[in-house]
């Protein structure tokens, strides 16, 4: 039997992302699921669902990436989150030439793409600091979901939170519920903290093209928007970028193929 | 393995302690070196050595003392060995690279100093290297703020001495470092009891060059398309060369690069054709420490050079064997030390052109530059090494990390990144 599916599996510290396309680059479908406690579990559920969709082991070529790319035993290769962020927010957005944000749940990665090529990229250390993880921990302590954590905070304001350490900026957080601060402003510097964070890694490099956001927090409308007034240009996302690590593995699986 | 217990026991050290380390260490050897195919016949002696490294080096270092001879333990290679060996002193490296140091060295030092200089803290006041222990005196340099209060520390416990390092290289700077050198000998005279004479130090600089020769001798076969041996072995054998004996260090290598030159004729290779060529740059890797090397040469790339103090900077540069007189010795030996391009000068410059140099020389596709935590200078130098890299059209990742294995997935995921990026 030839191949005629490419799955693209991202096992991210928070969520796992699965992207299967066919041989011409169109995605065909797209999974979501978290990646709990471990991601040899999670790993195995994603083939039960590739299973599922009637995608036999011979007819389909695998590349695993992210933080848990080791744990997806059936895969046929793995390949960094960086180059397939790179590929496919390429993909995605149509264009060779831009400059990657990807807001994980572990980390932050910044990534320059020069005609389809990865030139340059940065990534934070292991630390929650400026990560979906810190914005997560700051939306339970606010007891409100992520999304309204960042539409309450277009409406806030005048308040800031000086902590780095998403421990420390917790209990900042408490200290200013417990001063009576008004939510929606609380919630203006938890998203102004890892706006101003990111900002601050992404002064090394080189932001003279199109700036796109991927990963998890490329939905919320506001942070994009903020961090668009702070990089002083225009960055834009869209809902599959969440599956750009997937769709880069898609596609380097579908490199696979070729060769 | 033969016992030393006894050895250890005499020397003072903490027995129990010292039999943790003991335990980890083949594991590592077997992992990270003897796991590799094809490797060269002649790292059989490396192999060993390393098997033994607190057993059969320091055993000999314990009978040369007994005939008299004196042990001058250092941390740097600007220190010059030399004048040591001169006056028939027997030179040996400190520098610790294990994590497992590091605990004891935080008991008087802040955490925020760099785990070279913490690791080799705790290794003497936790008594759990035998290469600490019997060095009788310790030579120190001022080449960082955290060593040279460091050494205020260590010289409570052990006799020390102080080589105060130029902070720049104008002619002043060199006839000031020749200054330090002659001062250092009249220091070495009166320790050992011996006289250095123009011959004596003639004979010692020929021993050293020799070695440095046979060292560069292997780093040019590192050069060939046909990589004859991996960045983890050829690392291993310039980590032991601080701690041999010069003469034995320079037959061992050559020996190694008869074999190297034999396969790079043959064609024998340690990696498959396209291999990315890696050069690292940065602070030193002291023994143990093969982390870096390791994950990059799993991840599917080769390092081919260290432009490192554990690397070329400790033998680049010959010192001019003409010199009859010890002025004349000494100010060829500070001008050859001198040429040694560290972090702790300002300004630079002569790294990056080492840099460019090298990468053309052993045709390397990326640079990964890479410092250990808390050191302010190369940290901060990475700025100027990365855009000059960059400016030339060569790729250059930049990593922080530390003993800890805490950061091996990242550094895996970054460097697998760069790897790729290469492609």
């Amino acid at each position: 039997m030839s191949i005629s599916y490419y799955a693209g599996i991202d096992i991210g510290s928070t969520c796992s992302k699965t992207v299967v396309m066919d041989g011409s680059g169109k995605i065909l479908h797209r999974l979501l699921r978290p990646t709990g406690w471990s991601s040899v579990d999670t790993a195995d559920a994603v083939l039960k669902e590739l299973d599922g969709f009637g995608i036999a082991q011979d007819e389909r070529k695998v590349v695993s990436t992210g933080y848990g790319r080791a744990s997806v035993s059936y895969a046929d290769k793995q390949v960094t989150e960086i180059t397939c962020h790179a590929r496919g927010a390429c993909h995605i957005y149509g264009t060779d030439n831009l400059t990657v944000i990807d807001i994980g749940g572990q980390d932050t990665k910044l990534i320059v793409v020069q005609n389809g090529q990865v030139t340059d990229f940065l990534m934070n250390d292991k630390c929650s600091a400026g990560t979906g993880r810190f914005l997560e921990v700051m939306a339970n302590t606010l007891s409100v979901r992520l999304e309204e954590l960042c539409e309450l905070a277009r409406m806030g304001g005048g308040v800031s939170i000086s902590s780095m350490c998403t421990v420390f900026a917790e209990s900042e957080v408490i200290g200013l519920i417990g001063k009576g601060e008004k939510r929606e402003n609380i919630a203006y510097a938890v998203v102004n903290s890892i706006v101003q964070k990111v900002a601050s890694q992404a002064g090394r490099l080189k932001l003279d093209q199109t700036v796109c956001l991927t990963g998890g927090l490329c939905e919320f409308e506001y942070l994009r928007k903020r961090l668009g007034e702070v990089l002083r240009c225009e960055v834009i996302a869209c809902p599959d970028g969440r599956y750009a690590g997937a769709a880069g593995a898609a596609l380097s699986a579908l490199r696979l193929g070729e060769s | 393995m033969a016992d030393y217990r006894q050895m250890w026991s005499d020397l003072g050290m903490d027995m129990e302690n010292h039999d943790n380390l003991c335990q980890v260490l083949p594991t590592a050897v077997g992992d990270v070196f003897l796991s590799q195919e094809n490797r060269p016949k002649a790292m059989d002696f490396w192999d060993l050595v390393i098997s033994e490294v607190h057993g059969i080096r320091p055993a000999e270092l314990i009978e040369e003392q007994k005939k008299g001879r004196k042990v001058f333990g250092t941390f740097c290679v600007y220190v010059p060995d030399e004048v040591i060996i001169a006056a028939n002193g027997i030179v040996t490296g400190l520098c610790g690279g294990s994590q497992f140091w590091v605990p004891d060295g935080e008991k008087v030092l802040p955490k925020s100093t760099c785990p070279l200089v913490k690791a080799s803290v705790g290794a003497r006041l936790g008594r759990t290297c035998p290469f600490f222990r019997i060095a009788d005196m310790y030579v120190g340099e001022t080449t960082c703020d955290g060593k040279k209060k460091a050494y205020e520390i260590l010289g409570e416990d052990v006799p020390m001495y102080i080589m105060d390092v130029p902070q720049m290289k104008r002619e002043k700077d060199i006839l000031k470092w020749k200054d330090e050198i002659a001062e250092f000998a009249k220091k070495v005279e009166e320790f050992t009891g011996n006289t250095i004479t123009p011959e004596k130090l003639g004979e010692a600089i020929h021993l050293i060059n020799e070695k440095r020769k046979a060292l560069q001798r292997v780093y040019d076969c590192r050069k060939s398309k046909t990589l004859p041996i991996s960045g983890r072995d050829a690392l291993l054998m310039t980590q032991i060369s601080f701690f041999d004996d010069p003469a034995r260090c320079a037959q061992m290598c050559n020996r190694l690069a008869d074999e190297l030159e034999q396969r790079i004729k043959d064609g024998v290779s340690v990696v498959s054709a396209g291999t990315k060529r890696i050069m690292v740059t940065g602070t030193p890797l002291a023994v143990p420490n093969w982390k870096l090397h390791n994950i990059i040469e799993t991840s599917g790339a080769a390092v081919v050079c260290e432009e490192m103090c554990t690397g070329t900077r400790y033998f680049e540069n010959l010192v001019d064997e003409s010199q009859t007189t010890l002025d004349g010795q000494f100010m060829a030996l500070s001008e050859r030390y001198m040429k040694t391009n560290c972090a702790c000068f300002t300004p630079n410059t002569g790294r990056i052109d080492d840099l460019l140099r090298l990468a053309k020389e052993y045709q390397v596709d990326g640079v990964i530059d890479c410092s250990l935590k808390f050191c302010c200078l190369y940290d901060t130098e990475k700025y100027s090494v990365s855009r000059a890299l960059k400016e030339a059209g060569i790729p250059v990742l930049s990593l922080e990390t530390d003993y800890e294995d805490a950061d091996a997935g990242q550094l895996r995921t970054r460097i697998g990144a760069f790897i790729e990026m290469l492609s």
